[in-house]
């Protein structure tokens, strides 16, 4: 069965005009499994990556899980991923216009995943948040 | 495509075929237990494309033993089995067989055609679709791979990386074969039985 990447919701962010706000998405993948980090150690592997696809919020930037380089049966070289539990997080602005009150934030995750003698399909899942603006 | 749709599955059909121990999370290496002819079903027909445009069909190649491995770039463990299936291309094609990689790339030939070349895939290569993926019992997991015999009938199944040496052993043994006469039902490649049937895994 292909593992399943799950992530814990995140508790509604309270901000303001011209704030910085940081959310950081806690995910985990299942015991045995791995998936590419966000800068794979080959170009046809799929990276992990985080996408914010729409809200009131402008995106500033996205820290990555460090990656682990870690050896598989199928692979010469070590291999750039994630395993177990890891973190995502961004950091937005929020604009002098964004609308006062509640929103949300919307976004996917992409990961591909292994485990040390197969890979499944690359999966794309919705991640969001509740937004509060004073 | 979709490739979650078309991976979904075929873990389900190597079980109900019986050739295929794993666990979730840590699956043993599967064996190339060739099953015995009266317990093989038939393998789906399919039409693809290769990388020029041109049709390929699973009918093509009725009378050879066949290894259809559906792969992807992205896919790890693939990448491990694919020089050992360019060999065997190379050293039982004369004998009557052949190897047809279908890949399951979302991104297709753009993704594909830099792979075969670094990889010097001697082998035909189609690109897969949902189709194909759900004839074959969907497909969960990659590398998947059939042994079909002289007849079209699938005689092992490998779910994620396996030994060389079982595919080899496979192979040779279906090779020693003979194609079933004319008329003897056993390899009709539009995927029914003798009796008009459809195709089934289980």
């Amino acid at each position: 069965m292909a593992p399943t990447l799950t992530v814990a919701p995140v508790p509604t962010v309270r901000t303001h005009k011209g704030a910085v706000a940081t959310v950081t998405f806690k995910a985990a993948l299942p015991p045995g499994f791995h998936a590419n980090s966000n800068t794979p150690t080959d170009s046809y592997l799929i990276p992990l990556t985080l996408k914010w696809t729409g809200g009131p919020l402008q995106m500033d930037s996205i820290v990555y899980p460090k990656a682990a380089l870690e050896k598989y049966s199928f692979s010469d070289k070590p291999l750039s991923v994630v395993t177990g539990a890891f973190e995502i997080t961004t950091k937005f602005k929020v604009p002098a216009n964004a609308p006062n009150g509640a929103s949300s934030e919307n976004g996917t995750i992409r990961y591909q995943a292994c485990n040390d003698r197969m890979c499944f399909a690359p999966k794309t899942i919705p991640v969001t948040f509740s937004i509060s603006v004073d | 495509m979709k490739p979650t749709l078309r991976l979904a599955g075929i873990t389900t059909a190597a079980a109900l075929l019986g050739l295929v121990a794993c666990s979730p999370q840590r699956p043993a290496p599967t064996r190339a237990t060739v099953k015995e002819t009266n317990q093989r079903k038939h393998a789906p027909d399919f039409a693809l494309k290769d990388a020029n445009g041109k049709l390929v069909h699973l009918a093509d190649f009725k009378g050879k033993v066949v290894l259809l491995d559906f792969w992807a770039t992205w896919c790890g463990p693939c990448g491990i089995e694919i020089p050992w299936f360019t060999e065997f291309e190379r050293k039982y094609k004369d004998r009557g067989f052949e190897v047809v990689g279908v890949s399951m790339d979302d991104a297709g030939w753009t993704a594909i055609n830099p792979f075969v070349a670094r990889k010097k895939i001697n082998y035909r290569v189609v690109l897969g679709d949902d189709t194909t993926g759900d004839e074959y019992g969907g497909l969960e997991a990659l590398p998947t791979t059939f042994v079909i015999d002289r007849d079209g009938r699938i005689a092992a199944v490998h779910v994620g990386l396996a030994d060389k040496e079982d595919f080899e052993n496979a192979i040779e043994n279906l090779l020693q074969t003979p194609a079933a006469p004319a008329g003897v039902d056993s390899a009709r490649a539009d995927g029914t039985n003798a009796d008009g049937g459809a195709r089934s895994h289980s």
